[in-house]
């Protein structure tokens, strides 16, 4: 009975807002989501435990697999690093300085969301490839970009950064700069200008931007596939094994290695998610 | 009339519309051919062969829609449901899979002549101008400093071809000795810098990117590089090959309900005609016929090559020892 008063009190705190059509729009939330996210994930997660617990960990912990797994994670979270380190980069030029062109280098920020995943790959492929451009120039160094992990790293940054982008770039306008003036009159350095203002009320919307980039960069499959040699054991991602196990007609082995990198990947992101809010929290209490 | 009514209206007239022109070319026969991705520019030419030879001898006409992809992912189409009338794929394997599901009847490869092969291919190798690596056979490409293009037998029909051939000229150089043969994969995929998904995707590697010193591909794609590119490359016979058996099969569950049966073995059955093995040796493949064969014979350098049955006892058993989870190949990668 506790409950079910707290529900309507809920409801009943919630249909105060200006907006009218809470219930029909939650209804269709509802609608929305099973049908397009839940009922979809449902099928994957009873596809893979067709065979039996047993026959699914035996799927996701061969070495093949688990090493995958390794590739995946580990180029994603340093895709997702460079991405924030470069993006917070872009973000801050967009958002500070008003030079020549700006406004077409903002719009590029969005193509890698736009342009056909193959496409990235295949150029980016050309470019750092023994014989490619760019490529041409780092062999002799002994740097090898195409068909190797870095590969797909350069790969997964190039689609993540637009989410660190358009994270970031909104909170960096919004800082109101009398408040940098002000510390700049009180005394402070540039540095502690940084450290102490910009930092912290930057770093929620950072880290937002980097979890956005490291989902994308586990789950991507296009651009990478063309640059990362696919050699099993070095440079193999998940989503390829899902491939070559569907190629094997092995459905449910498929979606056991799905389910394990969903799962994983749910993990990274939830974490990432309370740093986000346990930042966003300090940064309430500072203003 | 509020607009949602009149766009209503206005679709349902553009339904009207489009049943009133289908309905006259629903009297005319359609047939569905779903086959693998080298053999797009074969078929659109002998689909149209097909056609003119049909309307002589029947009066009908009949339009033939073609698909083309992976092999297996061609074939795992076919089994969720693409309504394919007659499926011409790379490797047998691909269509025992598709009798496995119910569609294609078990003794499929009996039906036609030549393990219902109408025409073969071969694995060759593709070498830069003036063969700088010195490539001649198997045995050069384990040697230390050669970069060997192939792609993933996991996801690559061609693939699966390349890495047949291979083993089965290491089984016969180590005497039988299948330690010996393992031995000489394992060299082998050391030299492969890059797996491709797919036998397109390798050549590009090879050809547009420049990488590698050899490639191991089907012999149509080699000599159409070399076609494209004249000059640039080399085509290498090995000592030994295999026949790459590309077959071809009625689905008879899906002929049956479109009511396609005769018409779908007669285009299949056609594919054996004077004309057809023409037009497969202009587009590179070895004709079965003998007579086209003779008249082609100095276009196809001599091979010395053993079929899948002889070198593996039949694609489910190669499939289950080699390419299966576990199987030669993950062994090659696994187990340092």
């Amino acid at each position: 009975m506790a409950r079910r008063s707290a529900v309507r009190a809920l409801i009943q705190l919630k249909r105060s807002s200006p907006l009218p059509g809470f219930r029909l729009s939650l209804g269709f939330t509802w609608l929305y989501l099973t049908l397009i996210v839940l009922l979809p994930l449902a099928a994957i997660i009873t596809r893979s435990l067709r065979g039996g617990l047993a026959q699914f960990l035996h799927a996701i912990s061969t070495p093949r697999v688990e090493a995958a797994f390794r590739v995946t994670l580990a180029s994603a979270l340093l895709a997702s690093v460079v991405a924030a380190v470069f993006g917070f980069l872009v973000a801050w030029v967009l958002a500070r300085y008003n030079f020549p062109g700006r406004r077409i280098v903002d719009a590029l920020i969005d193509l890698p969301f736009a342009l056909p995943t193959a496409v990235a790959g295949i150029s980016l492929t050309s470019l750092y490839s023994e014989k490619g451009w760019i490529g041409r120039f780092l062999d002799p160094h002994g740097i090898h970009v195409a068909f190797t992990q870095t590969g797909i790293v350069l790969a997964m940054s190039f689609v993540g950064l637009p989410f660190v982008v358009r994270s970031v770039q909104p909170v960096l306008e919004e800082i109101d700069t009398a408040m940098e003036e002000a510390a700049a009159s009180l005394g402070a350095s540039d540095w502690q200008v940084f450290a102490r203002i910009l930092a912290p009320v930057s770093l929620p919307a950072l880290v937002t931007g980097a979890a956005l980039a490291f989902a994308r960069a586990a789950g991507e499959y296009g651009s990478v596939i063309f640059i990362a040699g696919n050699m099993p054991m070095k440079t193999e991602i998940a989503a390829l094994l899902v491939v070559t196990k569907l190629e094997e007609y092995d459905y449910t082995g498929a979606s056991a290695i799905a389910v394990a990198m969903l799962a994983l990947s749910f993990v990274v992101m939830l974490s990432l998610n309370l740093l986000q809010w346990r930042l966003q929290r300090k940064v309430g209490e500072r203003i | 009339m509020t607009n949602i009514a009149r766009r209503i209206s206005i679709s349902l007239a553009f339904v009207f519309a489009f049943l009133a022109i289908g309905l006259p070319l629903a009297a005319q026969t359609t047939l569905l051919n779903v086959s693998y991705d080298p053999t797009r520019e074969f078929y659109e030419e002998y689909n149209q062969l097909f056609a003119k030879h049909w309307n002589a001898t029947t009066g009908q006409d009949v339009v033939i829609n073609q698909s083309h992809g992976g092999s297996g992912k061609q074939a795992r189409a076919v089994i969720d449901g693409l309504e394919a009338d007659v499926v011409t794929l790379a490797l047998a394997y691909d269509i025992d899979a598709i009798a496995d599901s119910g569609l294609i009847d078990q003794n499929w490869q009996s039906k036609l002549p030549n393990n219902s092969t109408p025409f073969t291919s071969t694995i060759v190798f593709l070498v830069r101008a003036g063969n700088p690596k010195g490539i001649h056979d198997w045995n050069d490409l384990i040697k230390p400093g050669v970069q060997v293009i192939t792609p993933n037998p996991k996801t690559s029909g061609g693939a699966r071809w390349n890495y047949l051939a291979a083993w089965g000229y290491a089984l016969r150089k180590s005497g039988n000795n299948e330690a010996g043969a393992r031995d000489f994969m394992k060299k082998l995929f050391a030299n492969v810098p890059v797996l491709d998904t797919g036998a397109r995707g390798s050549t590009v590697t090879f050809t547009q990117r420049g990488i590698g010193d050899v490639l191991i591909a089907w012999e149509t794609d080699a000599r159409l590089s070399q076609q494209e590119n004249p000059g640039e490359y080399e085509i290498v016979v090995p000592s030994a090959t295999i026949v790459a058996e590309t077959p071809v099969a009625v689905v008879d569950k899906v002929a049956q309900k479109h009511g396609t049966e005769k018409i779908a073995r007669a285009y299949l059955e056609y594919l054996y005609s004077p004309e057809a093995q023409e037009l497969a040796a202009k587009y590179y493949y070895r004709p079965q016929l003998k007579s086209v064969a003779q008249k082609h014979a100095s276009d196809f350098p001599k091979i010395n090559a053993f079929t899948v049955q002889q070198g593996c006892g039949g694609w489910r058993n190669a499939q289950a020892k080699h390419f299966a989870d576990g199987g030669t190949f993950d062994q090659i990668f696994e187990k340092k």
